[in-house]
């Protein structure tokens, strides 16, 4: 069975919840209604036997209207191919319903999903963060959360507690791009003294107090 | 008002049965394995709920090398992102970058030239040697067979060496580019390389001889930590611990990319599923990377390393400094990143590890919208509680160097 074939079965079964399939680079996606993933994904599983779970991956497409998206890409090993489903959830819902039911691998992929993008997944066993520590308040791979992160409490540990700060960015280590200094600066490594990297580091704050 | 209370009568033979039970079991004691123990390999912590020395549970807890690299990634042009790849598996670089420049030349529709395929196989399979050889040796010490560790170590080093003469760096490779590579290999790499594969398939035969049919190495690894391969299939497992438990499925031959389709080798496959398997699955994985690489060698054909497409590829800097077209690709390229078209692909390759995938959005421009790193160290530890309920503590040290992770990976 070829992915196209899958997707023609999946019309006959679920036809309003289906979207068009479109094609690149030999890769097959088609859209999914949020509410039937769950059943979509038993079918694909039981029917066309898409026993694999290979990727679940969250999308932030900011100023966009749905804003996030979840990309789940699945494999078949009787068939030896690849299917890509595609969800959209928008910003005041951000409610999707698990499919760790179908596939128990899709337990860890979720939950990284939801640490970095908050979208939750409902009746997931175990929906907690992954990557970031618990409590952590923000969800660190939208759009709109800083490259240079945020300021952010440490949990309460026997060994230290604190603050993260945020990283260098001006002419620090993870923009390119034209900045207003030379690029022998651009290294942070190329401050003279650890004294003018720490007043470059203040600047900011200070500028946000005011 | 008279409430009613349902009581739980139990008759004194089934209570005394239950006693006897509790005073057998005793406590359930929760421990912390990590995330500094020198059989996690890294800063993997591992919560386990213990009934004397029995594993009732184990919870993994991942995310103490979190570095945010798919954050990175949609910050920066898709050229610059290769040194990330690096420090993703970090034992077998030259294997991920070869991955990442895959997946994001599919993006950009274009084929790479035959001879830099050949020497891309030839770092994926020197990557794949040196990345069993670790898992292998830290297996046989975790074990407490401490001579096999020296033996693939010695080994290692030398490709280390082949590693720096390729590349310039023995660890932080960043070898390959998109559309070609770094440079072509030097005149004194292909000597090196025959040099290695006269030496290295004595060392294999060496730790056969130490650990295959050691009596300790296998009551320590036999029927410990056995996977099956509905289990394997459900929870996304792939690489050699899937090999192991029966699955006969390897990319390189059931989707051929990158010229593999021109080799001829095999695909070793387990019977059982136990640490054992998947160590001999990694042991015959070895010898076979020997065959191709040897292939590899013989074949190796003339001509460009880098794609034609000079809006991709860097021109040559001769170019550069005297004509005016390759200025500006290189101005265009440098600064604003290689123009991608809008689409989504996902490019997956058989590292060493498992499956390493790339999911590529792109919205068009220098820099992806989102870059999602599909690492199999991440998904295989999903298997941990799966494979070490109901086993000792001292044979968990045995099922996490059978699944053979790198935390690098696993938290990105």
């Amino acid at each position: 069975m070829t992915p196209q074939e899958a997707v023609g079965k999946l019309k006959a079964q679920f036809a309003a919840a289906i979207g068009e399939p479109s094609e690149f680079r030999g890769e097959v996606t088609v859209s999914v209604t949020r509410e039937q993933i769950a059943p979509v994904c038993q079918f694909l599983k039981k029917e066309c036997g898409f026993d694999m779970l290979t990727d679940l991956a969250g999308v932030d497409n900011y100023g966009e209207d749905p804003r996030y998206e979840v990309d789940y890409l699945l494999y078949s090993f009787t068939h030896r191919c690849w299917l890509r489903l595609k969800i959209t959830v928008p910003e005041d819902d951000l409610v999707v319903d698990s499919v760790t039911a179908v596939w128990r691998g899709a337990d860890w992929q979720e939950r990284e999903a939801f640490d970095m993008y908050g979208i939750r997944f409902r009746q997931h066993p175990n929906l907690k963060r992954i990557l970031m520590w618990d409590g952590y308040p923000h969800h660190p791979l939208r759009k709109d959360f800083p490259l240079a992160g945020v300021p952010t409490e440490l949990p309460e540990t026997a060994v230290n507690a604190g603050i993260v700060e945020t990283a260098p960015m001006l002419g620090g280590p993870f923009v390119a791009g034209s900045g207003t200094r030379s690029s022998l600066r651009k290294e942070p490594r190329q401050y003279d003294t650890i004294a003018e990297q720490q007043d470059k580091l203040k600047t900011p704050t200070k500028k946000e107090s005011v | 008002m008279a409430t009613t209370q349902e009581m739980e009568l139990i008759d004194s033979a089934a209570r005394a049965q239950q006693m006897m039970e509790e005073e057998l079991h005793g406590e359930k004691m929760i421990i912390n394995m990590g995330p500094q123990h020198p059989s996690t390999h890294g800063v993997l912590r591992v919560v386990l709920e213990l009934d004397g020395e029995e594993i009732l549970n184990a919870w993994p807890d991942v995310g103490y090398l979190h570095r945010g690299d798919e954050k990175i990634a949609e910050n920066m042009t898709y050229t610059q992102f290769i040194p990330y790849t690096d420090r993703l598996d970090y034992i077998a670089p030259l294997a991920n970058n070869v991955a990442y420049a895959y997946a994001v030349e599919k993006l950009l529709g274009i084929d790479v030239p035959p001879r830099c395929k050949y020497i891309r196989v030839i770092c994926s399979e020197l990557a794949r040697i040196s990345s069993h050889l670790l898992g292998i040796g830290c297996f046989g010490m975790d074990v407490g067979a401490m001579t096999v560790f020296l033996y693939t170590f010695r080994e290692r080093e030398k490709i280390y060496d082949l590693a720096e003469c390729i590349s310039g760096a023995r660890f932080t490779t960043s070898y390959t580019r998109i559309g070609g590579l770094a440079n072509d290999m030097p005149a004194t790499f292909l000597p090196m390389v025959r040099q290695f594969l006269k030496e290295f398939p004595a060392t294999i035969d060496e730790v056969d001889k130490l650990l295959s049919r050691n009596k300790i190495f296998i009551e320590r690894t036999q029927e410990i930590g056995v996977l099956s391969k509905e289990d394997a299939i459900d929870l996304g497992v792939t690489g050699p611990c899937l090999r192991g438990s029966g699955v006969d499925w390897d990319l390189r031959k059931t989707h051929p990319y990158g010229g593999y389709e021109n080799f001829d080798f095999d695909v070793p496959v387990g019977a059982v599923g136990d640490c054992y398997d998947r160590y001999l699955v990694r042991m015959e994985e070895m010898r076979q990377s020997v065959r191709i690489l040897q292939q590899a060698l013989d074949k190796l054909p003339d001509g460009p390393v880098n794609a034609p497409e000079a809006k991709i590829v860097l021109p040559e800097k001769k170019a550069v400094l005297t004509k005016m077209e390759e200025l500006i690709h290189h101005f265009i390229a440098v600064t604003q990143g290689i123009n991608a078209p809008p689409g989504e692909v996902y490019f997956s390759a058989e590292n060493p590890k498992g499956e390493l995938g790339f999911y590529i959005i792109s919205k068009g421009g220098g820099t992806p919208h989102r870059l999602k790193i599909r690492a199999p160290s991440f998904v295989n530890l999903q298997m941990l509680p799966v494979v070490s309920r109901g086993h000792m503590v001292s044979d968990m040290v045995a099922i996490l160097s059978s699944i053979d992770f790198v935390m690098g990976e696993c938290d990105r």
